[in-house]
């Protein structure tokens, strides 16, 4: 890519790692944005500076994953810098790092190879140097800790930074990598990077920036998607001390894909002048297509919809046939709600349009395409277009969608001013794009024998497609059903699986793991039913049904293609070997002979996405307050090779916390097109007294290819909690959320 | 109106029903104290009024008059609160956004109870939510903060 390198610097004036003002000093690799100081600076994310600095760039945003400690380890290790004294920078919105969208579990597992490659490069050219001045073979030489050593002598990184910068940049896929056992930091526990900061307040997230002539905008939004205000009280609102400016913005034509939902800014000299504005405002709403739209009854179509054969997907045998002629049939409904991110800190996004530029901070998941729709609703060029990435108080896929960046330029411009658009909770619950809701008819045929014979898996939910061809999306699609339908390993002989009709009336979009939570509580817990039908140890069952350890080929799974989260089939195959090993791992652990006793009993799922194996056991016990409570959980994941195995545990506990939440709680629900729930009064989280006692989690040991993180170990969560509850109390939850069937 | 804000004097001239929280970000610009909600359900705007945990998001300036404020930024004056270390030490954040909030109401429960059982720590923090699921980890931090065993989340995963 050829690039105009007067363009203003990425780091003009912030960087989360205190960059600073990044001054005129270019390195030698043409695409790479300016860091500060000199030295050799021969990609986009490494410099080293003669003053032996390593800086490091992190261009994935950071959301609690570890992606700014895990990034960082590669690059670290490969260049031999001594970790705790790099400087890492947060890269801004710019095509230059590749993709920079941070969901889909991806930062790792897709730049795994080519982040150590950047790493690797570096060190090759201060060997290089280093080897010239000692006269000795590059091989004789190691990297390591910011030095360059050979024979007891050494060159600190920094006396080499300058003449190694005057070498040609090596072909980095021809640099060699190191072999797994030199390993210093990847595969181990690693600092927490921001901790120091975040426990002071010092950290900076997307409502944290501070400009000079900063105003506060909120925006009243209408509340069912694609409406807009037929009135307003813009004096009433004005009359508010404090209050500058009242902004109509447009409502958005569909498809709605990332675009602002219009609405009413009120922006003020703070915060709460702009709230109180915005109270004061007396709008009169149109809703739209969408006024109608009532989620219960939405329901009672999908449930019509999964009663009837849909779009076949995945064909094995003949299903149909062989349930007819089945000894025994067993057969279930299932049905989940949408699903909001509820991330702890609002959408939150602050600009500064003047002079025909738009400079923009935000915690946003995905600065490329914020860059682009910024660019798009101001009518500028996207090289006028800089975005900064904070800290993200919590992402879940929500802050890949920049309709809030938008809004904070757009309303920037409208008045002339730098402003921050702030989110409340209200607006965050009753503007998310939420998780599909979905109804699943699982059914499966026995023989004689008591063995599976065939299975029928048919689901319907409105599919994330809508977002972006609107109405011309009416039924699943692959992207969803890759996700725990069509990639299921079932060792029967009969097999097929359905997409019925499901049009979108609402935004949905993707929330962590997708469409995996929704079809994972299904067939986890479906498999679970045939075990108790059959009258067998749930494990041994979901073995059975599983088969043998094999690589799972698409003509066994009866499919033409699976995306397969964009990789290979030979690199990633569906492993069953490692999907029963997890299980076994988890059963161990959690004592699964043991599995009812002493008034608590176990429940199991298993399920493999993002590519990753994950298998978790559940523990709940009734208090004597006639409550059921989870007090015990187990996480056994092989993600292949992981980096901070520190953050990779935390993502599987904190992965079995959200996974109760959704299961147990936290619906949404719409009527006439708007959603009932406002707050964390009436959207319920799970709270500290509600979380386990213990959360057991095991990484499998594992030097194959990376494999996500973030969201696999969300799916079995909740099916291995109905699974406990039904040996618990005898009752199968089929509909979600738990709550409205037991008293968790 | 006159404020003490981490043992300063601070004067602001704002609506005195303008909650504790907007004072602090917008007019102080002590950004440390978290919005989570605005209506004093999930704890991130916790601060202390003199030495008591309050939901600054829905306690207006005014109350605050002739009273000590400690936010996050003043709880120590570099980060070595037993439980700042302690939450460091157990690795404690994940995205981080809540936590100010529940370091400052953990610290309003040992100002109280030096040594707070299970449940005890559970009752105080239930105000707070994390949505990342570091509760085990609070727990743990909290422990170790009080200076009790605790089973410690770290070395209890494998």
């Amino acid at each position: 890519m050829i690039r105009n390198l007067s363009r203003r610097s990425v780091l003009r004036g912030f960087g989360l790692a205190g960059a600073g003002l990044a001054l005129g000093c270019f390195g030698k690799h043409k695409d790479a944005p300016a860091l500060p100081g000199n030295g050799l600076h021969p990609n986009v994310f490494v410099q080293v500076g003669t003053d032996g600095l390593v800086t490091l760039v992190c261009h994935r945003s950071e959301m609690g994953q570890g992606v700014r400690s895990s990034l960082p380890a590669l690059l670290a290790d490969e260049l031999g810098a001594d970790l705790s004294k790099v400087k890492v920078v947060q890269g801004d919105g710019d095509k230059v790092y590749g993709d920079q969208n941070t969901d889909g579990s991806s930062s790792v597992r897709k730049r795994y190879q080519d982040l150590r490659q950047a790493g690797a490069t570096a060190r090759a050219m201060l060997v290089s140097v280093a080897a010239k001045r000692w006269k000795v073979p590059e091989s004789a030489c190691a990297a390591r800790m910011g030095q360059v050593t050979c024979a007891g002598k050494s060159f600190g990184f920094g006396e080499l930074a300058d003449e190694a910068s005057k070498l040609a940049i090596p072909d980095s896929k021809k640099v060699a990598l190191r072999a797994e056992s030199e390993f210093q930091y990847i595969g181990k526990e690693l600092p927490l990077l921001d901790g120091p900061d975040l426990v002071v307040g010092r950290a900076v997230f997307g409502a944290d920036i501070k400009l000079p002539g900063l105003l506060i905008a909120v925006i009243a939004r209408p509340p069912v998607v694609g409406g807009s205000a037929i009135s307003f009280n813009a004096q009433k609102a004005m009359a508010v001390p404090g209050v500058r400016k009242i902004v109509q913005l447009e409502a958005p034509a569909k498809p709605f894909k990332f675009k602002p939902l219009g609405g009413i800014a009120v922006v003020a000299d703070n915060t709460w002048a702009a709230l109180r504005g915005r109270a004061a405002l007396e709008i009169v709403w149109n809703s739209g297509d969408n006024g109608s739209y009532d989620s219960a009854e939405y329901k009672a179509q999908l449930l019509q919809a999964v009663k009837k054969p849909g779009k076949s997907w995945r064909n094995v045998g003949d299903s149909d046939a062989a349930l007819l002629n089945a000894a025994k049939v067993v057969e279930a409904i299932y049905g989940t709600p949408h699903y909001a991110h509820a991330t702890m800190e609002p959408p939150c996004a602050t600009a500064r349009f003047s002079d025909g530029r738009c400079e923009v901070w935000a915690a946003t998941q995905n600065p490329q395409s914020a860059r682009d729709d910024v660019a798009e609703a101001l009518k500028i060029p996207p090289d006028k277009v800089d975005v900064h990435v904070t800290l993200l108080g919590g992402g879940f896929g929500r802050k890949s969608k920049g309709d809030f960046v938008t809004e904070a330029a757009l309303v920037s411009k409208a008045v002339g001013a730098p402003v921050r658009l702030q989110w409340t909770r209200e607006d965050d619950l009753q503007n998310d794009y939420y998780l599909s809701n979905s109804v699943q008819k699982l059914a499966a045929g026995l023989d004689s024998s008591g063995k599976v014979t065939s299975w029928l898996h048919r689901t319907a939910f409105p599919p994330i497609t809508s977002l972006f061809v609107g109405d011309l999306a009416k039924a699943p699609d692959i992207g969803g059903l890759q996700q725990g339908v069509l990639d299921v390993p079932l060792d029967i002989p009969n097999v097929r699986a359905e997409g019925c009709e499901a049009k979108a009336y609402t935004r949905i979009g993707w929330l962590r793991s997708v469409a995996n939570v929704y079809h994972a509580f299904a067939v986890q817990s479906f498999i679970d039913e045939i075990a108790h039908a059959r009258k067998v140890d749930p494990r041994d069952n979901l073995l059975e049904i599983i088969g043998p350890a094999r690589k799972v080929s698409l003509k066994e799974l009866g499919v033409e293609k699976l995306p397969n989260y964009g990789a290979s089939l030979d690199e990633h195959p569906i492993d069953t070997a490692r999907l029963r090993h997890v299980i076994d791992r988890v059963c161990a652990l959690s004592r699964w002979s043991d599995r009812v006793k002493d008034g608590r009993t176990l429940g199991l799922a298993a399920h493999r996405s993002f590519l990753a194996y994950v298998a978790v056991v559940v523990s709940v016990v009734k208090s004597p307050d006639g409550r059921i409570r989870v007090d015990e959980a187990w996480s056994v994941a092989d993600a292949g090779q992981v980096v901070n195995l520190e953050r990779v545990r935390t993502q599987f506990e904190g992965a079995v916390v959200f996974g109760l939440s959704v299961g147990m709680y936290g619906a949404i629900t719409m009527k006439a097109g708007a959603v009932e729930q406002s707050n964390f009064h009436d959207h319920r989280l799970l709270r500290i007294a509600e979380a386990p006692r213990k959360i057991h989690v095991e990484i499998v040991e594992s030097h194959g290819a990376p494999c996500g993180v973030g969201e696999p170990g969300v799916p079995p969560v909740t099916p291995a909690l109905a699974n406990a509850l039904f040996a618990l109390t005898g009752q199968r939850v089929r509909d979600l959320p738990i709550v409205n069937s037991l008293p968790v | 109106m006159k404020l003490n804000v981490n043992g300063v004097e601070r004067v602001v001239e704002v609506d005195p029903e303008m909650p504790i929280l907007w004072a602090l970000r917008d007019i102080l610009g002590l950004t440390g104290t978290k919005f989570g909600c605005g209506q004093a359900l999930c704890g991130a705007c916790t601060v202390h009024l003199d030495g008591e945990g309050i939901r600054s998001c829905v306690t207006p300036v005014r109350r605050a008059e002739g009273k000590q404020i400690t936010t996050i930024e003043g709880l120590s004056p570099d980060g070595s609160h037993p439980l700042q270390k302690a939450w460091v030490s157990q690795c404690v954040p994940q995205c981080g956004f809540c936590q100010a909030g529940q370091i400052m109401t953990a610290a309003a429960l040992l100002a109280k109870v030096p040594k707070p059982s299970a449940e005890q720590i559970d009752a105080s923090m239930s105000g707070n939510l994390c949505r990342c699921g570091t509760y085990l980890r609070i727990r743990s931090a909290i422990e170790e903060a009080a200076g009790l065993k605790g089973t410690s989340v770290l070395g209890g995963s494998k």
